[in-house]
Parts: structure tokens; C-alpha cells; sequence
């Protein structure tokens, strides 16, 4: 028996699911496998409720007069749209969740290196989130998500007490962010095992490295930037409120300090997630990995240096704005290293059109499109014909949902094997990506086309030549909808009633691969040794367990199982 | 709390005469020091930035109306802020003496460093509350209920610019009846000073609750030179909070 089996100390019945029961296990477990858990739960919820948001609002837009709800619900639904989508699903679904479980196995220990904070992260997390929905109990928000002033600091319609509840809600799931986001950046810097330098981790640690500078650094100027709006909101500041000589543009600023970096929180992890999957399932090194672990780097960098090119039309100088639409473009060149490595990893791979694959495919078709029209809106003179247009609608859920959604299903499929040591139904999993994939185009591709002849985004009402643009892209929301629902229950019927997984269904390297499915309690008895995470050839095929073993262990491991 | 405690405790099964204040996923105390040392430098890089927004803020608003700031100056006292500023300081050096302490296997020396740490912070927000109370008191607010006092201008020496009152058309008579005016906005220096200040107090009594934690534990006679981690991480957010005061005193105090 080799070393890598001996760290395997726990019997293969006893695992971190079942290795202590009860509700009460759960709520105050240091395990981060299972807040992991919880984080997924969380935020799968999240997805729903955003998506029912989503999905309203679409039906409202069906015809341009009333629908289905007034003007000022509309307003509501689009801001607790977004919000929820932004600040409960997306920035915390990749890293908190998949990276929770994943990334201390991947490093080889036990836990990642502050558990109490990880727990208490994710509680902060369920307080900043009760805050944000029960805002909708007290008369929503209208603001959009994005709070602008002065309509969110002084208007005394609509809104009144519901900004400051949101406003806190998200202040509070800042934190949470950030706690995630130091947690990691210590685990990876201080616990990498015996022979994992930095250029032998694993691309998906690389990119929630990145991702986690990016939370420690930016989502404090949120959280100040809100508790100015909430006290601004609350005793009159007049920071941002110009009838009180302050500067509402000064708002933006602060905002998009943050939420332009927060881009990068949202699609650095699904950009690891992507460098794992498009690796093991084309059984090739994955190609330049130096270049895609350095570009995670670079995005993280130059992202805090965009944030003006929300701006180019609220009148920043024209300076600012030249330099800004500048390094805009800078951010397209280590997002296409990464495309063109991945592309250049399948070349002459021998390709598994796996569920995972099949979503991280269309992560990339999705991604560059959306990635290539960020192009039109960085360019000044354009931007200001398509500023607030739903071009500008189409390009970030191109990002955000052809992008961040797309790759967490390739990481939920992926990794569910691991997370429950049961395997999910294929033809589900592959007909739900194919509609997830055709009910996203019909959604967002119309939009394209309305935005660039015109149609604003946020508006009620629209002229009649939106119509067909407007209706084709609701009945793709609902193919969306449904695709992501038949994506969700692929996975809950997996966990509950799927066959068994091998430790290794994949053949991937990386080190949790390594460990049992699903891992035992404390992951390894010992820290291994880390192992190349992109050597596919270390390992083979065993047909009488259905997993890839080490060549080493493939006569042993026969009757093991 | 149950479940997590035998969690941990079956995690440490397997180890031999272990420290219950190691953590079980790391080797020994010098790996879980620098782990937590370079935790805390991150809440310290992200609290700078938190700070960084309203510092950006000051700047911004102050490069724009210089006036204001210097105007606004003047109803600080600062002699109270100089007594703040030594204090802080002080409190600074007993921090870093907790830590000594710790390192040295002194007890006495630590409790009693720590004893002082928390002193000097009351001092400080006892301080700062006689400055906010008069301000306060004498109408001196932030933003839209910024209406002072004629005692307290006169005691901040400043003097009003004197205008013509416009007529009910809003057409202005040389001759006519003169009004005292302040400088337009002067309302935005007190909406900083409040916020910052403000922000800067709350990090004081967060301080504080830590040091109680940190005295308890160090009455309990938990720190050794072995494990002394939390003493110092504390120590560290402490100076911090001083620095940044370090910063508020002369940007907003000493400035005209």
C-alpha cells in the first residue's frame, strides 16, 4: 500500500456527513465542508428568489403597458433582482461554497485556517441577508441595486426606510465577504503542503487567491460607502446630497471602487473552475498554466483600476475618462490569455463531453461574447449611445450568468461526486446545460439588438418596436428558469438517490481527488504531498471500481474495493 | 455548542499531550502564530481601506473648499485633542509592553499593561464625549442640523461675513439691513469630523470589549511565551486605531 492510501485514515463509512448527526451538528459545525454546505444551500435559495424576481419582471415586460404589476412595483422588482442576484447569490456562491469545501481538501488539510471566522462569516452572511429581504417587507427598495444618490439618500418616495435596511444588509454582507476572502488568502499562503510551491497549486487556488485580495481590498470601500448613505439617509449628512453641498458623482465613485472589482469577485473563481474542468476532461496538462495563474493576478490588479467606465456619461473630466476606457481595455488582455489557454488545452486533447465539460464549454462561448461587447462600452464614444441601454443589460448577464452560473454548474457537477460520494444522471445534467444554454441566448441575445437601437433598460414601458425583442427574450427567461431548476434537481436526485462515486470519477490530479468521496471527516490523517496537479498520466482507469487510481496502486487497489 | 466541541475533540484523537490552544489543523504554535498574524494584517489592510474611503472623502471635499475646512477648524479644541493624542499614544506603548509581557512569561506585567490599555481608551472617549457634549449643546451638528450657537462662534472666533438682506424679489439693496452669514457649507467640515471621529470612537470601544476578552484570558492565565498570539493580534488592531488617530488629529484639528 502506498503512502497516499495510508492517509486515508477514517473507514469509508465514517465521513463528514455522518460523522456526528442532528440539526444541531450542522449549526454549529467548524467543518468547512459543511459550511460549505450551508453556503450552497444559501445561495442556491438565493438564485431562486432572484430568479423569481427575474422572471416577473420579464412577464411585466411582455406588453409595453400593464401587465401584471404598477409602475413602482416594477421598480421594486428589477432592484431586489439584482440585489439579491449580486450580494446574496453570485459574490458568494463560487468562493464561499464550492471554495469552502474544496479548497482546503485541495491544499491537503484539515481545515481551512480560521474556522471559527468561517463559521461566524457565514451567519454574518444569514444576518446581512434577513436585513436585505425583510427590506421588501417595509416597502422594497426602487433604487436599483446600485443605490444611486441623491434619489437614495433624499427621496421621500417609494424608498423611505427601505434603503437604510438594504443599505445595511449589504454593509453587513460585506463583511462576510471579506472574513471569506482573509480566510483564504491565510490558508493558502501558510498551509500549502510538503511540494506545493506556488506554480504547483492548482489553477481553481490561484484564481480564489485572486478573488480574495480582491474581497479584503474593495468590500471595505463598500461598506464605508454605505454606512455614509446609511447615516446620510438617517441624520441628514450631506455627504453625497448636493442640496446639502455634497457631491452625489462622489457616490459612483465609491460605489464602482468597489462593485467595478466586485466584477472580478463574481467571475475569478468560475475562471478557476473553468481551468480545472476544461483540464481533466481533455486529459492534457492544461496549457500555460503560468500565464492563466498570472492573468488571475493581473485581472485582480488592473480590475481596481476600471472603475471610471461607469462614469463616462455622469460627467467626469474627459481626462478620467480617456484613461479609464484605457485600462478597460487593459482588463481584455489577461481575460483573453485565459480564454485562448483553455482553447489551446483542448487542441488535440482527447475531449469527455461530461456535464461538467458541456457547461464549461458554454462558459467560454458565453463569456467571450460577453467579454468582446464589453469592448463597444469601453469605447468612449459609443458608450454614450449605449449607456443604460439593455446592451448594457445583455453584456454584464453575458458575464454574470453566461459566465458565473455556467461555471458554478460546472463545478457543482463537477465536485458533486466528491461532495456526496453519489453520481448524477447524465442525460439530466446534459439536457438541463443544453437549456440553460438555448434559454440564455433567447433571453439576452434580443437584448443586444434592443439596446443598441435604443430601448433603456430599467423602463416600464417601452415603444412598440421593442415588442418582439421584449417577448422572444421572456420566453427565454422561462426556458432559463426551467433549465436551471432541471440543473438543480439533476443534483438533488444525485445526492439522494444517485449510484455510488468513485474517489476519482474524473481522473483529475488535484488532491481531492485523493481522498475518499464523500471525504472523511478530517479530510487526511496527515498533510500528503502535494501531487502535479495537471499530471493526468499518474493515473488509469480501474473498470472494477469505475474511478482512476494511481498506476502505482492499479494492481492493489482492485481488491480494496 | 455540543456538537462542535466533540467535533474538535475527536479531531484531536489521535495526537499525544495536546495543547487544547493548538488548533488541531495546524503543526505546532509557531505555524499557528504567523497564520493568524498574517489574518490580522489583512483585517488591518482591509480596516485602512474602510478608513481609506473617508479619508478620500476629506480630501476630496477639502481640495475643493479649503475655506471650509480651515473655518471649521477653528470650533475644535485643541488642546483636548493634544491630551487625546498623548494619551492614545500612551495607550499605544502599554499595548506593545502587554505583548513584552506575554513574551516574557510575566503575568502581573501583562494584566497590568492591558489594565492600562483600557484606562487610557476610557480616557480617551471621556475625552472626546466633554468635546462632543459642548459641540452638540451649542448646536454644532453635521449636515442639515448644523445650527451654531452666537456663543460658540464667538468663542471660535469666527466672524460671520456680513451681507446685504435681499429683498422679498430676491433683488439685493446696498443700503439695505445687513445679516451675519457663515461660509456656505460649513455644515460639510462637521459632517466629516462627526463621521470620522465617530467611526474612529466606535473602533475604540470595539478595542475596549477585545482588551476585557484579552484580560479575562490573561487573568485565566491562558498566555505563556509559547501562546501569546491573541495578545499581540489585539496589540496590533490597538495601533492601528491610534495611527489612524494620529492622522485625524492634525487633519482636522490643526489645520488653520
Amino acid at each position: 500500500m502506498t503512502a497516499d492510501a495510508a492517509h486515508i485514515v477514517s473507514s469509508r463509512d465514517d465521513t463528514y456527513l455522518n460523522h456526528t448527526k442532528g440539526l444541531l451538528s450542522w449549526v454549529v459545525t467548524l467543518d468547512h465542508k459543511r459550511i460549505g454546505l450551508m453556503y450552497l444551500l444559501s445561495t442556491a435559495l438565493a438564485l431562486c428568489l432572484g430568479g423569481v424576481f427575474a422572471l416577473l419582471v420579464r412577464t411585466e415586460l411582455w406588453g409595453p403597458e400593464e401587465n401584471l404589476m404598477s409602475h413602482d412595483v416594477y421598480n421594486q422588482m428589477f432592484t431586489l433582482h439584482g440585489a439579491v442576484m449580486v450580494f446574496l447569490f453570485i459574490i458568494p456562491s463560487i468562493p464561499a461554497a464550492i471554495g469552502n469545501f474544496i479548497l482546503p481538501i485541495m491544499l491537503g488539510v484539515k481545515d481551512v485556517a480560521f474556522p471559527r471566522l468561517n463559521l461566524a462569516s457565514f451567519y454574518i452572511y444569514v444576518v446581512g441577508a434577513i436585513f436585505l429581504v425583510t427590506s421588501m417587507y417595509l416597502s422594497a427598495i426602487d433604487t436599483g441595486w446600485t443605490f444611486y444618490t441623491p434619489y437614495s439618500s433624499s427621496a421621500q418616495v417609494g424608498s423611505q426606510s427601505a434603503v437604510m435596511s438594504s443599505a445595511m444588509g449589504v454593509f453587513i454582507l460585506g463583511f462576510s465577504s471579506i472574513f471569506t476572502g482573509i480566510n483564504f488568502i491565510a490558508t493558502i499562503n501558510t498551509m500549502r503542503p510538503k511540494g506545493m510551491g506556488w506554480f504547483n497549486m492548482p489553477l481553481f487556488l490561484w484564481a480564489v487567491y485572486a478573488t480574495s485580495i480582491i474581497q479584503v481590498l474593495a468590500t471595505p470601500v463598500l461598506a464605508i460607502t454605505l454606512l455614509l448613505l446609511t447615516v446620510e439617509r438617517a441624520f441628514g449628512l450631506g455627504i453625497f446630497d448636493p442640496a446639502l453641498g455634497g457631491d452625489p458623482v462622489l457616490f459612483q465613485h465609491f460605489f464602482w471602487f468597489y462593485s467595478h472589482p466586485a466584477v472580478y469577485i463574481m467571475v475569478l473563481p468560475a475562471m478557476g473552475v473553468i481551468s480545472e474542468v476544461i483540464g481533466t476532461f481533455s486529459r492534457k496538462r492544461i496549457f500555460g498554466y503560468k500565464f492563466i495563474a498570472m492573468s488571475s493576478l493581473a485581472i485582480a490588479f488592473i480590475g481596481f483600476l476600471v472603475w471610471g467606465h461607469h462614469m463616462f456619461t455622469s460627467g467626469q473630466s474627459k481626462l478620467a475618462s480617456m484613461v479609464f476606457s484605457g485600462l478597460t481595455y487593459l482588463v481584455a488582455v489577461p481575460s483573453a490569455i485565459k480564454v485562448f489557454n483553455w482553447l489551446t488545452t483542448l487542441y488535440k486533447g482527447s475531449i469527455r463531453l461530461n456535464a461538467p465539460m458541456l457547461y464549461a464549454l458554454s462558459f467560454i462561448w458565453l463569456f467571450a461574447i460577453g467579454g468582446l461587447t464589453g469592448m463597444f462600452l469601453g469605447t468612449l464614444a459609443v458608450d454614450v449611445h449605449l449607456h443604460d441601454t439593455y446592451f448594457v443589460v445583455a453584456h454584464f448577464h453575458y458575464v454574470m450568468v453566461g459566465g458565473t452560473v455556467m461555471a458554478l454548474f460546472a463545478g457543482l457537477y463537477y465536485w458533486w461526486p466528491k461532495f456526496f460520494g453519489r453520481m448524477y444522471n447524465e442525460t439530466i445534467a446534459k439536457v438541463a446545460c443544453l437549456l440553460v444554454f438555448i434559454g440564455f441566448n433567447v433571453t439576452f441575445f434580443p437584448q443586444f439588438v434592443m439596446g443598441s437601437q435604443g430601448m433603456p433598460r430599467r423602463y416600464y414601458t417601452y415603444l412598440e418596436q421593442y415588442q418582439p425583442f421584449h417577448q422572444i427574450s421572456t420566453v427565454g427567461a422561462y426556458i432559463l428558469g426551467f433549465g436551471i431548476l432541471m440543473a438543480f434537481a439533476g443534483l438533488i436526485l444525485a445526492a439522494l438517490k444517485g449510484p455510488k462515486a468513485p474517489d476519482n470519477p474524473w481522473g483529475a490530479n488535484t488532491l481531492e481527488w485523493h481522498t475518499s468521496s464523500p471525504p472523511p471527516f478530517d479530510n487526511y490523517a496527515s498533510q500528503p504531498e502535494a501531487t502535479d496537479p495537471y499530471d493526468y498520466h499518474a493515473l488509469v482507469f480501474d473498470e472494477k471500481i469505475g474511478g482512476w487510481v494511481k498506476v502505482e496502486d492499479a494492481p492493489a487497489t482492485g481488491g480494496e474495493a | 455548542m455540543d456538537a462542535a466541541a466533540h467535533e474538535s475533540h475527536d479531531a484531536h484523537g489521535h495526537d499525544h499531550h495536546h495543547d487544547p490552544r493548538l488548533a488541531h489543523h495546524f503543526e505546532d504554535h509557531q505555524h499557528q502564530f504567523d497564520t493568524g498574524k498574517l489574518g490580522i494584517w489583512l483585517f488591518l489592510g482591509q480596516e485602512l481601506l474602510f478608513f481609506g474611503g473617508l479619508f478620500c472623502a476629506y480630501s476630496i471635499y477639502r481640495g475643493l473648499h479649503p475655506e471650509v475646512f480651515e473655518e471649521g477648524a477653528k470650533f475644535l479644541n485643541t488642546n483636548l485633542g493634544a491630551v487625546n493624542t498623548v494619551v492614545l499614544l500612551f495607550s499605544s506603548l502599554t499595548a506593545a509592553w502587554s505583548v513584552r509581557a506575554a513574551q516574557l512569561n510575566n503575568k502581573k506585567g501583562l494584566i497590568l499593561a492591558i489594565v492600562l490599555t483600557i484606562g487610557c481608551a476610557f480616557g480617551f472617549l471621556g475625552i472626546k464625549y466633554v468635546e462632543y457634549s459642548h459641540k452638540l449643546h451649542e448646536g454644532v451638528f453635521w449636515g442639515q442640523s448644523f445650527h451654531p450657537t452666537r456663543e460658540i462662534l464667538e468663542e471660535a472666533h469666527v466672524t460671520p461675513g456680513v451681507v446685504p438682506m435681499p429683498a422679498e424679489d430676491g433683488s439685493v439693496d446696498p443700503k439695505a439691513e445687513k445679516i451675519a452669514m457663515l461660509k456656505p457649507n460649513l455644515h460639510t467640515f462637521f459632517s466629516i469630523y462627526f463621521m470620522m471621529t465617530g467611526l474612529h470612537g466606535i473602533h475604540v470601544i470595539a478595542g475596549i470589549l477585545v482588551y476585557l476578552w484579552i484580560l479575562r484570558r490573561a487573568i485565566r492565565g491562558d498566555f505563556n511565551s509559547e501562546y501569546y498570539g491573541p495578545v499581540d493580534f489585539t496589540a496590533l488592531y490597538w495601533h492601528l486605531v491610534d495611527l489612524v488617530w494620529i492622522y485625524l488629529f492634525p487633519l482636522l484639528y490643526l489645520i488653520h
